[in-house]
């Protein structure tokens, strides 16, 4: 203990007056919004495969089409804002915004289907607003509404699954389908109504007759689009365990969707809008539930929040199905539930500990 | 979150024995983390005791509350253990010399702070004897009353070593009951092993200092809360603790559980109020190195002068836990651990989730300092550029007070403070957890922390504003009460000129009302005029105009009097405001100088109304009798209202005073009791005669005799005012040489003398009158 020590000098290394400037925490955990979206894409491969299987190259095609052209918006846009393009495209955001839109788009959509839709959900619906995180609205439904509301008839076109007369799993009529360089098909002559459209349209057969004549049910649901669905929950079911999102939204939607389903459900005869797993399984529902309403830019951003929010589209989803004017609904609910997100977040913050309840509503207001 | 987590990779005893081996029930923690433990590193050694280093650097603030205050000066020689700086007031702590030596310094140098700075610092050169100064040792602490035993802790200067440094003994003096204490031996920050050694080696000292802190405080139970992840020192604990009422209870590791609130939460499934502190509760958080540091005070009587730190990160070749002596630069301990200049690159005091880099090895390690990490760049790589946020609430999910850190990040670039306050900013604990888990490596707790700042600024600024205003407010009340106290003065004269005439009139046809126009008004005065002087002139001995004119002579120089005093009152209000706006200058002195104008003014109107009366109002008599009453009743107000003000400056000085906690408050005590005892006196004295007699409804009653007496008082009363004034100046002029500096003494001393000269004369033709 009696030993002093002899000064040295303590020139420190250069750096450390540099890094004392960093705020804590010091370390950072492993997670990156790059890693968030990579999961989300790695999740919508089973989906993928499936609509490719069931629905013809269209899928595919359309995915890698609206990919590429999301991916130019960014860059054109980044370019335009004077920013760093290769740090924003390295999120992966405008690659999410473009698969989930060829994802959703009919198989065999013309290539300018999707230059409208994605262009516009990039440009107008994303980046007008002040660009990643900025947006209200779900910039990839903004682009699907436009199109379905603006090309009623090639978003309708949907062609008939495998199994079903018409089938068509030809990679060069894919191609030249979407893009007229070439021989394409004529869709309209072999496109075919939804399952969805079809319910809807029902009028006179019973649910068993139904499902007799037409080669388009099978199963719970659709021939083709119950196994899409499945692998939209599979997917879905992966994220929530990766922790890249909780299962609030997806199952307040699903939850709704059931519920709405068995209320009105009408049993088996010819007013009946379908059985509560026979909406679960059609249409967009999974894609929306997992892929679309847990978007957390434009959600409900506390747990509680996104319950309300996604019973809320599960709600829209079933009133739309059931009684509006479109076979599917997921986009419309979406949109409209995302204009009410900031209020929801408003009435649902957590109760933060050591208060005796939540604060509620806006400020000076409760 | 009851999931285990087992991250140790010592093996020794599985989580699952460890938490089953503490039958009590725990609470789960709300979010957390769980980072990278990384403390293997720094338990491969024991407790080291470094050399002792050349120099000591003493910051004077090395608490939270007030910075203590020297009692060396440079060239002292100190002995180890001796105190060098006292507490400076009740939230503050005494400083030791953690070895003997000399003081070559006490000036500015670089203290461990977040915000970088330089303070005041004691520079200890140590001369390597070591040499301790006397100590009272303790046998038997339950001799000693627990608030003795708590003064000895505050003379340690024992504060929090947890992290925080409160100091220790105000938290041991809790206004309300307390039932629990919980020893904080969690640790949950990664690196940091400080509390997990001195758990293994020194677990009796930590038992023996809960079962002294138990009795300071009459708790009823102790819990010592242990993150699952040192099973060596809950084994050492559990072990120590044996057949005691003191229950160790262990928990799954997960960060931050060793919050404060967090642990309560943990250990009782209570949340602490907010705003509310755990005395509230009845529990009385300390951490353990806190504990045996008191069991050092109490019974051996050492002060905190050494601390167990950790010395960690990849840039030491030797990492371990040492008892350093508080002051030690870095750089010194650094090297005994082995530092490699070369790789380091983030020099951290505490943990990497809560602590603050620095950027000199010179700075100290004080009585907070747990641990000093020297981080390689691959240890700690500069954090990558922010992304944009995506509200993906993974912060949310992470917050252990359930906030909303999105939402919060969200206003705060906005910089919407009442969004804000209603998201209940102030309840984050800055923990970190939700920057650590963000996606896009926002800094999220640093927009924490200054929208904090910018809200206190705020605050501040808005509550100076109140102040302000209220003064203002009350001083316009102040003005609008006395202009209706004249208003009402004026009004009563008036309505009783108007009863008179009344009485008069029901003599006259009844035409007359009570708005009759001015002409008509004014020829009824002048007859009531007229009427009166002649009833005076039936019943008076003295002549009608000799009266008239010694009235209106007097009531000029009455007048010009009171304009004149009126004109001080209002430069000296506006002095006050000024010096109060400024917050310069004597505002007492203006108080009570202010005070002495009101009331000369006060008199002065008084007079003034009292000698325009007669002129008036036939009830003269019934008026003037008051002045000639009131002569010696009077000097003493003018005594009384000069002692109360002296008593209320004498009472503001001590309240300022125990503000600071001076050692001036006995004098001053003792000045307000004379002031005090003053004051009664003169009130005591009985008054001479009664203030003020009821209005007459008819004056006929009244002797006449005392007409004339009023006349003379009056004048007599104004050279009483002049004595007064000429005292109250006197008295002004003593108080400013006493302030004054050498200079002006001389000056003041010609004007005192001309202003004492000038209060004989008075008194002189006073007193001949």
């Amino acid at each position: 203990m009696a030993l002093i020590n002899s000064r040295t000098s303590n020139k420190p290394p250069a750096s450390i007056s540099q890094r004392a400037r960093e705020t804590s925490p010091h370390t950072l955990g492993q997670n990156s919004t790059q890693r968030v979206m990579a999961l989300v894409i790695m999740a919508t491969v089973p989906a993928l495969v499936a609509q490719t299987i069931f629905f013809g190259w269209g899928t595919l095609i359309n995915v890698i089409w609206c990919s590429l052209i999301a991916m130019g918006c960014e860059a054109l846009v980044m370019t335009l804002r004077k920013r760093p393009v290769s740090f924003y495209l390295k999120d992966y955001s405008a690659l999410v915004t473009g698969l989930l839109l060829g994802l959703a788009l009919p198989p065999f959509a013309p290539f300018w289907i999707s230059l409208v839709a994605v262009s516009f959900a990039m440009i107008i619906a994303k980046h007008l607003y002040g660009g990643l995180g900025q947006n209200p609205f779900n910039p990839a439904m903004v682009g699907y509404v436009l199109v379905l509301i603006s090309f009623p008839q090639e978003m309708t076109s949907w062609l008939p699954p495998l199994g079903v007369e018409g089938y068509n799993n030809s990679l060069s009529d894919a191609l030249f389908t979407i893009f007229p360089f070439g021989q394409g098909i004529e869709v309209d002559a072999i496109s075919t109504a939804t399952v969805l459209d079809v319910m809807r349209e029902n009028k006179s057969l019973t649910m068993d007759e139904l499902w007799a004549a037409n080669p388009v049910f099978d199963g719970f649901a659709g021939r083709g689009w119950m196994w899409v669905n499945l692998a939209y929950l599979a997917g879905g079911v992966f994220l929530i365990w990766r922790k890249v999102f909780t299962w609030h939204a997806p199952v307040g939607m699903l939850a709704a969707i059931a519920v709405m389903a068995f209320l009105f459900w009408g049993g088996t005869g010819s007013d009946s809008h379908g059985s509560p797993v026979f909406h679960l399984l059609s249409g967009a529902t999974m894609l929306g539930a997992f892929f679309i309403i847990t978007d957390p830019v434009s959600g409900a951003t506390s747990n509680r929040g996104r319950l309300i929010f996604g019973a809320g589209v599960g709600i829209m989803v079933y009133v739309i199905r059931a009684w509006g004017g479109y076979p599917d609904g997921v986009a419309f609910a979406t949109l409209l539930m995302n204009m009410a997100a900031p209020t929801i977040d408003y009435y649902t913050q957590p109760r933060t500990y050591g208060h005796n309840k939540a604060n509620k509503g806006l400020p000076g207001k409760d | 979150m009851n999931a285990v987590f087992n991250k140790t990779s010592n093996g020794i005893e599985t989580t699952a024995d460890v938490i089953a081996s503490s039958e009590r029930k725990i609470w789960p923690l709300v979010g957390g983390v769980h980072p990278e433990e990384n403390k293997h590193q720094s338990t491969g050694r024991p407790i080291g005791f470094p050399p002792i280093p050349a120099q000591l650097v003493l910051p004077l603030s090395q608490h939270a509350g007030a910075p203590a205050e020297p009692l060396v000066s440079v060239g002292d020689s100190v002995l180890k253990g001796q105190m060098i700086a006292r507490a400076n007031g009740f939230v503050s702590a005494p400083i030791h010399a953690p070895t003997s030596g000399t003081v070559i310094a006490i000036e500015n140098r670089r203290i461990p702070h977040v915000s970088g700075f330089s303070d005041l610092c004691v520079v200890l050169e140590s001369d390597g004897d070591d040499r301790w100064c006397e100590l009272t040792t303790v046998a038997d602490y339950h001799a000693l009353s627990p608030e003795d035993l708590v003064n000895k802790v505050r003379n340690a200067g024992i504060s929090g070593l947890g992290g925080a440094g409160f100091p220790t003994a105000i938290k041991l003096a809790p206004s309300s009951p307390i039932n629990t204490l919980i020893l904080n031996g969690t640790e949950c920050e990664p690196y940091i092993t400080a509390d997990d050694m001195l758990m293994r080696e020194r677990a009796a000292a930590v038992i023996e200092g809960a079962e002294i802190l138990l009795y300071m405080i009459g708790a009823t139970e102790c819990l010592i809360g242990i993150e699952d992840n040192k099973p060596e020192a809950i084994t050492a604990m559990q072990q120590a603790a044996a057949g005691k009422n003191i229950h160790i209870v262990v928990f799954p590791t997960v960060y931050p559980s060793g919050g404060e609130k967090q642990l309560i939460q943990i250990l009782t499934g209570q949340e602490v109020p907010s705003g509310k502190l755990p005395a509230d509760l009845g529990i009385v958080v300390q951490n353990v190195g806190t504990a045996v540091a008191v069991k050092e005070a109490v019974l051996d009587g050492k002060p905190l002068i050494s601390r167990i730190t950790t010395l960690t990160g990849d840039a030491l070749s030797a990492p371990q836990n040492v008892e350093a002596l508080i002051g030690t630069p870095a750089a010194d301990l650094l090297r005994h651990a082995e530092l490699n200049d070369a790789q380091l690159s983030t020099l951290v005091f505490g943990g990497p989730m809560m602590g603050f880099g620095v950027d000199s090895l010179d700075i100290p390690v004080i009585k907070t300092t747990n641990c000093l990490i020297a981080g390689t760049h691959e240890e700690f790589p500069s954090a990558p550029d922010a992304q944009a946020c995506i509200r993906c609430g993974h912060c949310a999910e992470a917050c252990p007070s359930s906030l909303l850190p999105q939402q919060l990040y969200w206003h705060a670039k906005a910089e919407n403070h009442e969004q804000l306050m209603h998201h209940n900013l102030f309840d984050c604990i800055e923990c970190g957890a939700c920057a650590f888990v963000c996606p896009s490596s926002i800094p999220l707790v640093q927009y924490y922390r200054a929208s904090k700042g910018a809200i206190r600024t705020q605050e501040a600024k808005h509550a100076k504003a109140e102040r302000s205003k209220v003064r203002y407010e009350s001083r316009l009340a102040r003005l609008e009460q006395d202009k209706a106290e004249k208003e009402a003065k004026r009004k009563a004269n008036a309505e009783r000129a108007a009863k008179l005439k009344a009485t008069k009139a029901t003599d006259q046809p009844a035409d007359s009302k009570g708005e009759e126009d001015p002409i008509q008004a004014a020829i009824a005065r002048a007859k009531a005029r007229k009427a009166a002087t002649a009833q005076r002139a039936n019943n008076a001995t003295s002549t009608l105009t000799t009266a008239k004119a010694e009235l209106t002579s007097l009531q000029k120089e009455l007048k010009i009097q009171l304009s004149m005093a009126k004109a001080q009152v209002k430069k000296t209000e506006r002095a006050l405001a000024a010096a109060e706006s400024s917050g310069t200058g004597d505002t007492d002195q203006l108080t009570s100088n202010l005070a002495m104008l009101n009331e000369q003014v006060g008199k002065l109107q008084k007079e003034f109304d009292q000698s325009s009366l007669p002129n008036a109002q036939p009830e003269k008599p019934e008026k003037a009798v008051k002045p000639a009453l009131s002569d010696d009743e009077k000097k003493r107000k003018v005594e009384l209202a000069m002692a109360k003000a002296a008593l209320k400056k004498a009472e503001r000085a001590l309240a300022a005073a125990l503000e600071h906690d001076n050692e001036t408050t006995e004098s001053l005590q003792q000045a307000v009791a004379e002031c005090q005892s003053k004051v009664n006196a003169l009130a005591a004295i009985p008054e001479a005669q009664p203030e003020a007699q009821p209005e007459p409804k008819n004056d006929t009653g009244h002797p006449v005799a005392k007409k004339p007496k009023p006349v003379l008082s009056d004048a007599a009363k104004k050279l009483k005012i002049e004595v007064a004034m000429a005292n109250a100046a006197v008295k002004k002029l003593q108080r400013a040489m006493a302030n004054a500096g050498d200079d002006e003494q001389a000056e003041l001393q010609q004007k005192l003398a001309d202003a004492e000269q000038k209060a004989a004369d008075a008194k002189q033709k006073l007193d001949a009158l």
